[in-house]
């Protein structure tokens, strides 16, 4: 019962991160009818916007310390951060451990911003061609960017640490009535899955109670008839690729302290997202996220020892294996619409 | 019914691919060419260095290249000489190599051993390298290690650290400084019994490829040796980023703990998750829950951050090392590019030092003459203290360093310190354990 739960738990946070991207996937798929394979860039973009706010908040500078010696045997030049000398030591040091959920507020702007040129400067050019040139050049972008973070970052996992308070684990046994010490989960898979939680309720409201959204929608449905109502649908849809961006952006932001992120994370993700994009239905919000918790929960429970001692590898198939299975049995996925993708 | 097409183009395209290819053969065994692959015959030889430039290891790449461009320049005389200060051997003079002064061309491996197949071979062809070196994984040492064979020339491996390089795989033309999986099981089991006690259950998360393997075997066996027990060995697959499927089923198993047969990414990723589920925080069978990494590397151990605090491991070599040679090679390196070398950087820079001297103690740039100088060749003041490069399978048998992640590093390089320098004795074994034939050394021509 116990390994149950810990699998359940470990399904929901990896199909929060499969949720918040394919619901990216999706929103840009449903309204501009874009297959936008860059879209796992956009993740790792977001994580290293983590990782920018807190170089840019630990900016330092030196102060020579002659009693200790550097590994030259020079004075050891120690790193002061500039909060310090701004705020004091305490508050200096409370920005800089709040640095990751800090990163929202400047990841959200930076998100849209990349999102929209994105959009505007080379996407928009492909909106006639097949999906398979969308593909292709939506692919390339995606190398492109994360060579570009490769340049600046490095090749190698950058520690981009929790705040003090979300260190550590809480032990759901001992406070439900388990064997203590038994099912621990950490703080900050929980405080994620909470998260993806907030913001796939935000899209979701953001699409259903606004006039906004309501347009949207309609443009979604209908393009044309929109557009003969004097709207200008295209700017809308422009700022939902925006918005698609910020999504995947902020799943990469609050990703960070998981794992350390690096300049392939986005690849990593992407190709499971689209599987689940696929599995919950082209074009279908509810279904991206759907898919996304229950292929994130199927893999947890396929990684479970006693099933790989059975199933040797299952883990790493087990999401192809659904994925067949819901299209041979329900080829427009789980909740797809009718005619998506079928022209 | 199909219509063939032929055009002038596509039957000279054809004809070039087709020719090239039937004449490779014949070029690798370089029969056409006098003594052997790629004599230099200018006043200059080029070495080639097969580092990766690209892909996940790119920065121990880059560390590998700048020792190598610190190799070259030492060896035309040029810098403060760098452990040319220290090195027994006195043939090398600063003056290049047998009077040729080095020039060097770089490879791209990725990390892929096709790629890095493909970018030897460029060098041998194109470049005319005499001799190949460098890389950061024990997959593409392997495949490179045969193409040198293959095309007569002498490769120094870089990072490796799989048994298989210098053991099943080893080849006449190949040669390693690195230390490997079997020597960091026999230096740690110790420390590790000596400071977790001999009634302990391990827990093997393994990396599911060559290097994983050897590891894995080489620390179950030594800690087995101890009285530890295996609780389990699962795989992991080498694209794995969340762990955490991988750990929750430690938290029901009686282990107290966990050995990480990872590196690199994998190593940041699972150690990472490890803490986060707070292994460490947790007692079992009335002790502290702990975890190992067997090889440990500065820059990998950078990435996991504090994670790595008081977390026992093996490397080949570490910058705070105070012999003559590693005090030596920290201050060239880190005066030229400000900071301290990885122990990738040193493996890298060592092996460039040991061809060039053994081709002037040779006589000859002739692999064969190369090898048999290298062969059962002992040195001193490379900063690994007394050390033996053993005929029988090209692997360098020297003292071993268990390591620990430091509790307060004072600076950004300062991660790890070390907790115990293993005699030779300790680690050498039977180069006939691992199987695999040297076979003959091929000069090519």
């Amino acid at each position: 019962m116990e390994a149950i739960i810990l699998q359940v738990l470990n399904g929901l946070d990896k199909g929060s991160a499969y949720a918040l991207i394919a619901l990216g996937l999706t929103l840009i798929f449903g309204t501009l009818g874009v297959v936008n394979f860059a879209h796992g860039a956009l993740f790792m973009i977001g994580a290293f916007c983590a990782v920018t706010l807190s170089r840019i908040i630990s900016i330092s500078h030196e102060v020579v310390d002659n009693t200790q010696t550097d590994f030259l045997g020079n004075p050891l030049k120690v790193d002061v951060p500039y909060v310090y000398d701004w705020f004091g030591q305490a508050t200096g040091d409370a920005l800089i451990d709040w640095a990751v959920p800090l990163s929202i507020l400047f990841a959200i702007p930076v998100m849209v911003g990349i999102g929209v040129a994105m959009e505007r400067g080379l996407i928009k050019h492909f909106y006639k061609r097949p999906h398979a040139d969308q593909i292709l050049v939506t692919f390339g972008l995606a190398i492109v960017l994360q060579e570009i973070i490769k340049y600046f970052y490095g090749a190698n996992p950058i520690p981009t640490p929790a705040p003090d308070a979300f260190r550590g684990s809480f032990d759901f046994g001992a406070a439900f009535g388990f064997d203590p010490n038994v099912i621990i989960y950490p703080y900050w898979r929980l405080v994620y899955f909470g998260f993806a939680a907030i913001i796939i309720g935000a899209v979701f409201a953001f699409l259903q109670f606004t006039t906004f959204g309501m347009v949207v929608r309609a443009g979604m449905a209908d393009r044309e008839t929109v557009q003969l109502l004097g709207i200008n649908i295209d700017r809308r849809f422009t700022l939902m690729f925006g918005i698609a961006a910020a999504v995947a952006g902020l799943a990469g932001v609050m990703y960070t302290p998981i794992n350390s992120p690096n300049y392939h994370m986005g690849m990593d993700f992407l190709v499971l997202s689209f599987v689940v994009v696929v599995v919950g239905g082209m074009g279908s919000l509810p279904g991206a996220v759907l898919a996304g918790f229950l292929l994130g929960i199927l893999e947890s429970f396929a990684s479970m020892r006693e099933v790989l001692n059975i199933l040797p590898g299952l883990n790493q198939i087990i999401i192809y294996l659904v994925a067949i299975i819901i299209l041979l049995t329900r080829p427009r996925g789980l909740m797809g619409r009718k005619g998506v993708m079928e022209d | 019914m199909s219509k063939l097409n032929l055009t002038r183009r596509g039957v000279l395209q054809t004809g070039v691919v087709a020719g090239a290819g039937l004449t490779l053969p014949t070029y690798l065994r370089a029969e056409s060419h006098a003594g052997f692959t790629n004599a230099p015959t200018g006043d200059t030889v080029t070495l080639g260095f097969n580092v990766p430039q690209s892909g996940p290891y790119a920065d121990e790449g880059a560390d590998e290249l700048r020792a190598y461009e610190l190799a070259v320049e030492h060896l035309n005389g040029g810098g403060d000489g760098g452990l040319l200060n220290t090195f027994s051997s006195k043939a090398l003079q600063g003056n290049g190599i047998l009077g040729k002064k080095v020039e060097y061309v770089t490879g791209d491996t990725q990390t892929k051993s096709d790629a890095a197949r493909a970018s030897a071979r460029s060098m041998i062809e194109k470049d005319g390298a005499v001799m190949i070196t460098g890389g950061s994984s024990s997959g593409v040492a392997v495949a490179v290690q045969a193409l040198c064979q293959e095309a007569g020339v002498i490769f120094m491996a870089g990072l490796t650290h799989s048994n298989d390089t210098t053991g099943k795989d080893k080849k006449a033309n190949g040669f390693r400084h690195f230390f490997n999986s079997y020597m960091s099981g026999a230096a740690l089991a110790p420390i590790l019994a000596a400071n977790y006690g001999n009634d302990r259950k391990a827990y093997h998360l393994t990396a599911d490829y060559n290097w994983g393997y050897t590891t894995e075997e080489a620390v179950r066996t030594s800690t087995e040796a101890l009285g530890w027990e295996t609780v389990a060995t699962v795989l992991t697959p080498l694209t794995q980023t969340d762990f955490s499927s991988y750990i929750t089923p430690i938290l029901q198993s009686d282990a107290d703990v966990l050995v990480l047969n990872h590196y690199g990414g994998n190593m940041v990723n699972s150690l990472t998750n490890a803490v986060q589920f707070g292994l460490r925080d947790r007692m079992v069978n009335g002790k502290q829950f702990e975890i190992v990494v067997p090889l440990y590397s500065r820059l990998m151990a950078k990435g996991a951050g504090a994670n790595v605090k008081g977390i026992f491991g093996s490397t080949n070599w570490h910058w705070s090392l105070q012999d003559e040679g590693s005090k030596a090679f920290v201050k060239s390196f880190g005066t030229k590019y400000g900071f301290p070398p990885s122990q990738a950087a040193h493996t890298c820079y060592v092996q460039a030092l040991l061809y060039a001297d053994a081709v002037e103690r040779g006589g000859s740039f002739n692999p064969c003459a190369v090898g048999e100088a290298l062969k059962d060749f002992e040195f001193d003041g490379m900063g690994n203290g007394p050390t033996l490069y053993r005929g029988e399978d090209h692997q360098c048998f020297k003292d071993v360093l268990v390591v620990k992640g430091k509790e307060n590093p004072t600076s950004e390089f300062d991660l790890l310190e070390i907790v115990e320098i293993t005699p030779v004795s300790q680690v050498t074994y039977d180069a006939s354990i691992f199987g695999g034939e040297l076979g003959a050394c091929n000069p090519g021509a």
